[in-house]
Order: structure tokens, then sequence, then C-alpha cells
């Protein structure tokens, strides 16, 4: 094949010949869904999960094994230096992308958060004269945080919310505990960047093995919160409206704090055994735009959630 | 389970001249990276969808031909419509574009293949299972779900038969395809674009996809989260959709709306790429006026994230928000306008010959203006109260989905058949395809206008005398389109297994990067890539290597 000249610094685009990996994941994500789903229908039922809960386990299992792979080969072809300039951009390209359809996934939950503070609870409450909740409810007043459900027999209501509790009690407030961990974490994520960028191997493991352990600070205190809440607060998904917006916001973005510092872990051990190099750390990079992701998350949720 | 093999036999060499074929067998097509393959998978994957939710369509018109039940239960009518819509939208359109796109985008813009090809079969291959799930759920003691293809809480919550969790994860799993399915071709086109290939020199069909994956990824994030509260409302107690909870069922809405508008245009936006090919090359002319399809593309993605509610005029919205939406559904029609515009003066003084693609492309024109005049009708608030939920709406959205999206898919594969298979596909055939199908479908949806206004409920198996006459005729009509598509199937499947041998150009006035590569095009193409041309839209001034 003539190569045309201006191309002729072209470096070729790995195309990998064929891959494994996609049918297995999609088999093992397959077996997880369907296993979670009739566990989910045996439980509501009152059968119980049975077997169902193997099957899912399994999926997952597949699913693990089959991502463990898949980014091991990743990384395998990098050291082979398979991947052009061109294609490590596609993978910065890929991730920017996906960290944007999780601010939309989240967007959903926010959006719904407003609308429910800002419309739905008002209106039940008899707000602008489209009374149909008052015939339904009379009795319903709108105050956020709900904590007197419009039906309180369908949906017992905690007694108390997750709010600030003012300056007094802040001392012993978990959740500005995990607002001061978390944009720590930020920060000491970047430092270890930086310690990676200059070649400072003891700087990297110093500060990312903190920010490893700040996340798992965050988690744990996260779930204390949880038990609180349940334990002592009568506060639960089952409580009516804020309940089920607390949870879910705080739940979801919980999972990604784990999944953020899985993944901040794993570059953990990669340092440690000398993956990255000062010009060349993709994977690195990319477990901190996420973390650095689920911080801003985070402080929105403090403000929407907890403060205001 | 490792790729060891495969790497060991791919050494970083730089000049890549010896070129692999493809593997041999059924693992062929199960681990394929390869763009052409994965393109292949998706339209045939999203051609048994066609022909299985329009079966399911068959059984509607079926009971509808006749007032009174005659052939199937309310309930299972209304499962039929629910997985009608669902896996038309969802099985046939969306993965059919997808198909289209990683076929022809690789091709149009001299990139070697997808940005990320192993992402790219695992895109597509999570269809299959995911669609498996939800077809069983036919099969199952509770019954397929049966609460339409928007889902409305609380029909799809509190009063749902238990499949609606297999539904749920198959939403998701669709989600996270179609997400992964965007990221790749966002990638790929601002990545892999050869030198020269700017933005404003890409095909209209790279640009309407460009901005259609941007609106799958905001929006089918959103899908994800409103099925997520469905999961919790019904399974861990919360109460999202549930007035006594403090909840409320319309928050479903707005949350499935914000995602449901867009969705309509990532139905319609790379249908209205094709079209701009196909009319331009068999006009003999450039489009018209390029650089302003790109703007109202834009602007058409931009507006598609503020009109949500027009679908929720009689949910008793406040005055305001009835105006706004109003209003700004309104705007829509100004850079849709413009569209149809161009594709007028495109033809306009053309020398036109009158191929099966380029008789779809007219007859898209003509009939998915008609559906756009339709919605302006119903973004009237006002009006739309009479409207609303009346088969109007039915006329109007498969207008603008069947004669406007599906349409614009057929003439998209009769435009590249010769492309992919090497080989014409049967003229005449394909003309009587293409008539059967135009008389079809006006004879199916056009009396569904006067239905509606006249107050014909939608998704009910049975309705009042006045409707019988104009029923009967849209049933009629429903058959002869239907058994018409298995004609389609034939002049399809005739042309993979042989025919007049294509040139590389195919058509007369064909333009751009895939034409340049001989037919069918080989198994890799632009592995480096081709010179651009300065002074036009994709136009190559000699022929690419390949
Ligand atoms: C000029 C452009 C358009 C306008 C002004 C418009 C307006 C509307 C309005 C106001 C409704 C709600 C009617 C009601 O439920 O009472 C509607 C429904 C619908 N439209 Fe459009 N539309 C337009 C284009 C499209 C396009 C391009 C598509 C898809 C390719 C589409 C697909 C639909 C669908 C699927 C529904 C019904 C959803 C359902 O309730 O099941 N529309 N349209
Ligand atoms: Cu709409």
């Amino acid at each position: 094949m003539a190569t045309d000249n201006s191309n002729s610094t072209y470096e070729t685009y790995y195309v990998p010949e064929s891959s494994k990996f996609p049918i297995w994941a999609s088999l093992g994500l397959s077996l997880f869904m369907i296993g979670l789903a009739n566990a989910l229908n045996g439980i509501k039922s009152g059968d119980g999960a049975g077997g169902a809960t193997i099957v899912a386990i399994l999926g997952f299992a597949i699913l693990g094994t089959v991502l463990f792979n898949w980014f091991a080969t990743s990384i395998r072809e990098n050291h082979q230096g398979l991947p052009s300039a061109q294609l490590k951009r596609s993978y910065v390209l890929g991730m920017y992308w996906f960290i944007f359809s999780e601010v939309m996934f989240f967007a959903a939950f926010f959006g719904a958060l407003f609308y429910v503070r800002q419309w739905a609870v008002p209106w039940l409450g008899g707000e602008g004269g489209r009374g149909s909740s008052n015939i339904l409810w009379p009795g319903f007043e709108a105050v956020w945080p709900v904590i007197a459900n419009p039906s309180d027999a369908l949906f017992v209501p905690p007694h108390e919310s997750m709010e600030w509790r003012g300056w007094g009690e802040a001392l012993g407030y978990l959740p500005m505990w995990n607002t001061i961990i978390l944009l720590s974490s930020s920060v000491t994520v970047h430092f270890a960047h930086a310690g990676l960028k200059n070649n400072n191997r003891k700087q990297l493991i110093g500060w990312l093995s903190l920010t490893v352990l700040l996340g798992v600070v965050f988690i744990f205190l996260q779930a204390e919160e949880y038990i609180e809440a349940y334990q002592e607060l009568g506060l639960t998904l089952d409580s009516g409206i804020y309940g089920s917006t607390f949870f879910l916001l705080t739940g979801f973005h919980g999972f990604h704090v784990t999944l953020g510092a899985f993944m901040l872990s794993v570059m953990l051990a990669r340092s440690i055994k000398g993956h990255f190099k000062p010009e060349d750390h993709f994977g690195f990079e990319a477990a901190s735009w996420y973390w650095h992701f689920v911080d801003v998350v985070w402080v929105c949720l403090f403000f929407f959630v907890y403060l205001y | 389970m490792s790729n060891i093999g495969a790497i060991d036999g791919h050494d970083a060499h730089h000049d890549d001249d010896h070129h692999h074929g493809p593997a041999k067998g059924i693992t062929r097509w199960i681990y394929t990276t390869n763009h052409k393959d994965i393109g292949s998978l998706y339209l045939w994957f999203s051609l048994a969808m066609f022909l299985l939710g329009g079966t399911f369509a068959l059984v509607i018109r079926l009971e509808l031909f006749q007032p009174g039940l005659q052939f199937v239960e309310p309930n299972f009518f209304n499962q039929m419509t629910t997985m009608h819509g669902l896996i038309m939208v969802f099985g046939a359109v969306m993965p059919a574009f997808v198909g289209l796109a990683n076929w022809m985008i690789p091709m149009m813009i001299g990139a070697p293949d997808m940005a990320l090809p192993r992402m790219n079969n695992w895109s597509f291959w999570i269809l299959p299972f995911a669609f498996t799930m939800l077809a069983s759920t036919l099969l199952m003691e509770a019954g397929a779900p049966n609460f339409g293809w928007t889902f409305y809480a609380p029909l799809s919550t509190t009063y749902a038969p238990e499949t609606v969790t297999f539904f749920i994860f198959a939403v998701h799993m669709m989600g996270a395809s179609s997400i992964m399915g965007s990221i790749n071709i966002i990638a790929t086109i601002q990545n892999l674009r050869a030198p020269g290939m700017t933005y404003m020199k890409m095909p209209l069909f790279v640009w309407t996809w460009l901005i259609t994956a941007y609106l799958l990824l905001a929006v089918m994030p959103v899908l994800a989260g409103v099925v997520t509260m469905m999961l919790f409302d019904v399974h861990f107690g919360t109460s999202f959709f549930n007035a006594a909870g403090g909840g409320d069922p319309v928050l479903f809405q707005h949350v499935f709306w914000f995602f449901g508008h867009p969705e309509v245009y990532i139905m319609i936006l790379p249908a209205f790429g094709v079209i701009s090919e196909i009319i331009s090359t068999f006009s003999r002319k450039r489009l018209f006026g390029y650089d302003s399809m790109v703007y109202a593309t834009s602007s058409i993605a931009f507006l598609s994230f503020i009109v949500w509610a027009h679908h929720m005029f009689t949910t008793g919205m406040p005055l305001a928000g009835e105006l706004f939406f109003m209003y700004a559904t309104m705007l829509i029609a100004v850079p849709t306008g413009v569209k149809v515009f161009n594709w007028i003066s495109t033809m306009f003084k053309g020398s036109i010959t009158f191929e099966t693609p380029m008789l779809f492309a007219i007859a898209f024109v003509v009939l998915f203006t008609m559906g756009g005049f339709t919605g302006l009708m119903l973004a009237i608030a006002p009006a739309d109260f009479q409207y609303h939920d009346t088969y109007f709406v039915v006329a109007h959205f498969h207008y603008v989905l069947v004669p406007g999206s599906v349409f614009s898919i057929m003439a998209a594969v009769y435009y590249w058949l010769p492309k992919w298979t090497g080989n014409m596909y049967d003229e005449t055939l394909g003309k009587l395809h293409f008539w059967l199908s135009f008389v079809g479908i006006n004879i199916l949806f056009f009396p569904q206008h006067f239905l509606g206004l006249a107050g014909m409920p939608r998704r009910i198996p049975d309705y009042a005398l006045q409707f019988a006459d104009f029923n009967m005729v849209s049933s009629i009509g429903g058959f002869l389109f239907g058994f018409s598509q298995l004609l389609f199937v034939f002049v399809v499947i005739k042309c993979v297994r042989g025919g007049k041998k294509a040139s590389a150009e195919v058509w007369e006035g064909s333009h751009g990067l895939e034409w340049t590569v001989p037919s069918p095009a080989p198994y890799h193409t632009f592995t480096t890539p081709p010179p651009i041309a300065e002074n036009a839209h994709a136009r190559v001034e000699t022929k690419g290597d390949v």
C-alpha cells in the first residue's frame, strides 16, 4: 500500500483483533440482573429470595472477574506500547463523557428533590388553591423536612431529620466531619498527582494512601450516620418523602464514594508496583477525576440535603 | 479468558500493511471488535425487533378491527401496546441508528474503526440479553408490563405486575448499552477524524450523530434514575411517586419526560442526517445550507431539553408552566422548518432521479412535516386539553416515527446496502416495497387523526360504534404495511446473497469518503487516514488508500 507523504508519521491506531471479554461481561451482567430481580420479587411476595441470590452472586462474580481481566489486558497492552497517543486521547474522552453521564444521573435525583420541596409538598399542604390534597389529607401541613406525612399510617414518619442542628451541636454532627474529610481528600489526591508528575514515589504513595484512608473513614462515618438514622431517629427508606430523598441521594453518593475509593486503592497498588510514569498515568488521572466528581456531588448534597 | 494470543500476534509495528480478514464461524460475530461487523449485528438485531414489535402491533390492530372484544383480553391488549412501544423505541429504532453509525461514521470521517472497539462489542451484546429478559415476561405468570411505554406511576409502581422488576433491570441494561455506545461515537468523532476533516467538513450524518450521542449521554442516565426511583418505590418502601408519603405521581412524569422528549429527538436527528445525505446525492447537488443545518440541529437539541412538559399539559401545572412549555415547544418548529426548507431547496433545480432511497427520502420530507404540523397543533396547550390521550396523539407520533425515523432507516439501508454487500439490491422490488409501505402507512395512520379529533381515547381494546369505520380502514392499512415489510426482508437477503455488482461510487451523484473505498467495503478501511480536500464537505480529490 502506498502511503501518502503527509501520513508517513502516522501511528497505527491499535484495534484488537477480537475480544472474549464483552460477551462474558454481558452474560455476567444478565445473570446478576435476573438473579436480583427474582430475589427481590421473591422477597416481596413472601416466598423469600431462595436460589436467586446465588444466581445474582454468580453473575456478579463473573462480571467482576471479566472486568478485572479486561482492565489488566489494557494495562498490559499499554506496557507493550500498543496504544498510540491518539488511542490514549480516546480513553481520556471516554472518561470525560462517562463522568458527564454520571453527573446527569445525580441531576435526576437532585431535580426530584427540588421538585418535591418546591412544588409537590407545598401543594399537598394546600398551597396554590389546587386543593385536591386538602380533600385527601386535610390536616397535612407542608414543612421541610417532612416529619409528619400526609398519611402517617401508610408511611410512619421519622421523629427527627438529619438537618443541621446549629453550631452548638456542630462537633457531633457527622455530615460536617464528612464534608471536611472529603474536601481534604480532594487536596491529598492532588498532592499525590503532583508527586507522580515530579517522579516522587514517596510523595505519590504517601498522599494516595492518605486519600484512600480518608475515603474509608468517610464510608465508615456514613454507615454510622445511617445506623443513627434507623435506630434513633426512625428515619428510614419507608418513612416518607424526606427519608426517600435523603437515602436515595446520600446512598447513591456513598455507593459512588465506595467505587471511587476502590478505584483509588487499585491505583495505589499500581503505584506501589511502579506502573505509572510522570508522562503516562491515565489510570491514575481517571480515578482522581472520578474522585473530584464525587467530592463535588457531596458539596451539593451537603448544601441541599443537610444545610438548606 | 485473556487476549494474550491476540496481542502476541500483533506487535507494535508502525506500518501495518497486512490486513486481517474476518475470523471464521460464529465466534467472528461474538468476539468481533470490527465496526462493520458490529454495525451489521446492530442492524440485524434491529430488524428482528422490528418484526417482533410489528407482530404486537398487528395484534392490536386485529383487536381494533371491529368494536367489541374479539381476540384478546383487555389486560393482554395493554401488554401488547406496552411491549410494542418499548420494543420499537429501544429495540428497533435506536439500535438501527447505532448500527448505521457503526458502519458509516468511521468510513465517513476516514477513521480506522470506532475509538473503543472492545467496548463497542459490549454495547451491542448487552442488547440481546436485555430484550430476551424483557420479552420473557410475556411468558411469566404475572404477564408482561401493561402500563404503557411511558410507564406512568402509580400504574408502574403500586399497581404493577411483578414483572416490573424485570422491566426495570432491562431498561438499566439498555441504558448502559446506549451510554457506552454514545461515548464511543462521541470519542470517535472528536478524536478519529482524518487530518483535514474539520468539524464543518463532516457529512451531516456524522454531525447529527454527534449531537444525538450528546443527547443520549445527557438523558439516558435520567431514565436510569427514574426507573431506579420506581424500583425503590416498588421494593424498598420509598414514596417518591406516592402522595400519601409526601411524593407525587406527577414527579414521575416530569423526570420521565425530561428523558422522553430528548429521546424523540434521539430517534429523529440521525434520520435528518440520513435524509440530508440522500437528497443531495440523488439531486446531484451540494446540500443547500450546510451550515444552517448544523446550527438548526444544535438548536433543536438545545430546545429539546426545555419542552418536556408539553406531554403534561393536562396534569394541572401552574399557568406559567403551561405557557412556558407551549411557547418553547412552538419554537422548535423554527429550526425544524429550516431543515425542511433546506431539503426542498437542495432538490430545487437538481437533476433528480427516483431510486428507492430517494423515494423514501422524499416521502420522509412530506410525511415527517405532516407529523411536525400535528405536533404544533398539540403544542397549543388549550387545544391539547382536547387532543391529549386521544388517537390524534397516536397519529402525530406515528407520522414522525414511522414515515419519519423508520423510513429514513429503510432509505439508509437501500442507499448503503451496495456499499456493504458489493451488490445492487433489486430496484423493482425496492420500489414496490416503497409504494406498498407508503400507501399502507397512510391508510393506517391518516384516519387516526379523525378518530382522535372525534374523541377516541388511546390504549383501549374496545370503542364506541361511531369509530368503527375509520378503525377498520386503519387496521387494513396496518396489515398492508406490516406484511409489506416481509418484502423488505426478502430484498435485503437477496441483495446480501448476490446481485449486480456495485461500483465504488454506487450512485452517480455520490460524494463523501465512504464512496472512495471499493464495494463491498474491505474489512478494514482507512488504517491510514485518507487525504481530505480543502474546499468541500467531505469530498475527496484523490481516492483514499484503503
Ligand atoms: C415540530 C415538532 C414537534 C412538536 C411541536 C411535537 C409536539 C408534541 C406534543 C405537544 C405532544 C404531546 C401530545 C399529548 O400527549 O397530548 C407530542 C407527543 C409525542 N411526540 Fe411529538 N412533537 C414534535 C416532533 C416529534 C418528533 C420528531 C417525534 C419523534 C420522532 C415525536 C414523538 C412524539 C411521541 C412519541 C409522542 C407521544 C408520547 C406518548 O404519550 O406516548 N414528536 N408531541
Ligand atoms: Cu415531546
